[in-house]
């Protein structure tokens, strides 16, 4: 074989590698998503996250508008803060209602945001007001319970 | 009866002692070989020659081989995740599995099928018809000429090879179940997206087909370099190379994703 062919096809083979591991690391590993000089970061403050995870995504009506980036507890008000690193495209107003959901029966769990009508917009650091905790099964059928309880009493 | 109990002791006592003599060689020779890759360095022309027989004649059973596992896992995975009702979770499945061990260990496996023993039964017959031995003569170091070009050429192309075997693999996975069976695209990518870690699994699949690109390349020069000389001892270093860099794959796999995916939920 010709020197200068068996360069090419040497050449060929390492492009095929290279572009390979940027497919694997743009394209399946989503390195591109998260880029900071595009984000705010907003805080919110929740009493139970459940199985909330970070870089779990922020949605919005469906649609992914950032990412949790940190989850810490905080012992002054012994719930759990949550750190969410938003797309700087997507605005919100001040009263936006964010909560913990589940997508499907055992799916991952996200933060949804439901706009409110406040004039303001959230601003960098700043702090979500208004927060619903994760949906926990146990305390669920334990309300339940409990509340079939009262109804047989009642009767 | 006496007698043969000793027998048998002595005879596992020898083969311990040989089984240990042989891999203190190995080790030897291994940086040697390390020692001596200066050469092969400057020369760049000699990895590149020993690159396109070890990588480029590889690709085919790679990319193909690549193609059908992933097709295999997306129709598997679709049979088990549809019971549940999150056959959007097969995108999931196919690149962490592929990204994470398969990719890696089943194109390490191929490549020392495919490479490590045409590399072996190569250096074998040149010993064998004195070829080495004639470069010695020329004041020719064989380790520096011969071995150490495609010891890089290897070490360099597993990587590649086993970023190509995923790649191929997302694809196959890709063409079953969206294409095929009609699982939705968008959550076929997102769902993949979410799950793989650029950190966690990209990079740790990399460094794993680093350590077998050197392990199946190490075992395989050796083998070579240590034939006997004859037809039946290129044969038998032939198929020495394909046991000994699969089982090595096999326990290497298992203590890196000891290491690496320990406590990552």
């Amino acid at each position: 074989m010709q020197r200068t062919a068996m360069d090419l096809w040497v050449g060929l083979f390492v492009v095929m590698g290279i572009v390979a591991l940027m497919i694997l690391s743009l394209k399946v590993g989503n390195l591109n998503v998260y880029n900071p000089a595009q984000s705010y970061t907003i805080t919110g403050n929740f009493e139970n996250i459940g199985g909330l995870k970070v870089r779990a995504p922020v949605k919005s009506a469906g649609v992914v508008v950032g990412r949790v980036t940190d989850i810490q507890f905080s012992t002054e008000t012994y719930d759990a803060i949550v750190t969410l690193s938003m797309d700087s495209r997507f605005q919100f107003p001040k009263d936006t209602f964010a909560s913990i959901l589940t997508s499907g029966l055992l799916g991952e769990q996200y933060i949804g945001l439901a706009a409110g009508g406040d004039e303001t917009k959230l601003q960098h650091g700043d702090k979500l007001m208004k927060t619903n905790s994760a949906m926990v099964l146990e305390e669920l059928i334990g309300r339940f319970l409990f509340n079939k309880a009262a109804e047989d009493d009642s009767l | 009866m006496f007698k043969r109990i000793v027998s048998s002791i002595r005879h596992i006592g020898h083969q311990t002692i040989e089984g240990a003599w042989r891999l203190g060689v190995a080790t030897r020779f291994f940086l040697l070989v390390l020692l001596k890759s200066g050469t092969s360095l400057r020369r760049f022309g000699l990895v590149v020659r020993e690159l396109y027989f070890t990588g480029v004649l590889s690709l085919i059973i790679i990319v193909v081989s690549g193609l059908f596992v992933g097709m295999v896992l997306g129709l598997q995975g679709y049979e088990t995740l549809q019971k549940y009702g999150s056959e959007s979770a097969v995108g999931t499945l196919v690149a962490l599995s592929l990204v994470r061990e398969l990719g890696p260990v089943v194109a390490a496996l191929l490549f020392a099928s495919r490479a490590g023993s045409a590399i072996t039964a190569e250096i074998g017959l040149m010993k064998a018809t004195e070829q080495l031995s004639a470069m010695g003569m020329m004041a020719v170091d064989p380790i520096a000429r011969v071995v150490a070009p495609r010891f890089w050429a290897g070490v360099i192309s597993m990587p590649f090879l086993a970023a190509i075997f995923s790649v191929m693999g997302v694809f196959g996975g890709y063409l079953v179940t969206v294409v095929f069976i009609g699982v939705d695209e968008g959550s076929y990518w997102s769902q993949m997206q979410s799950a793989v870690d650029f950190r966690f699994d990209i990079v740790n699949g990399f460094i794993k087909s680093c350590f077998f690109g050197v392990a199946v390349t190490a075992i395989a020069v050796f083998e070579g370099y240590d034939a006997p000389p004859t037809a039946e001892g290129v044969s038998g270093a032939t198929t020495r190379t394909v046991v000994t860099s699969s089982l090595v794959i096999l326990g290497l796999d298992f203590i890196l994703t000891a290491f690496m995916f320990r406590g990552v939920s």
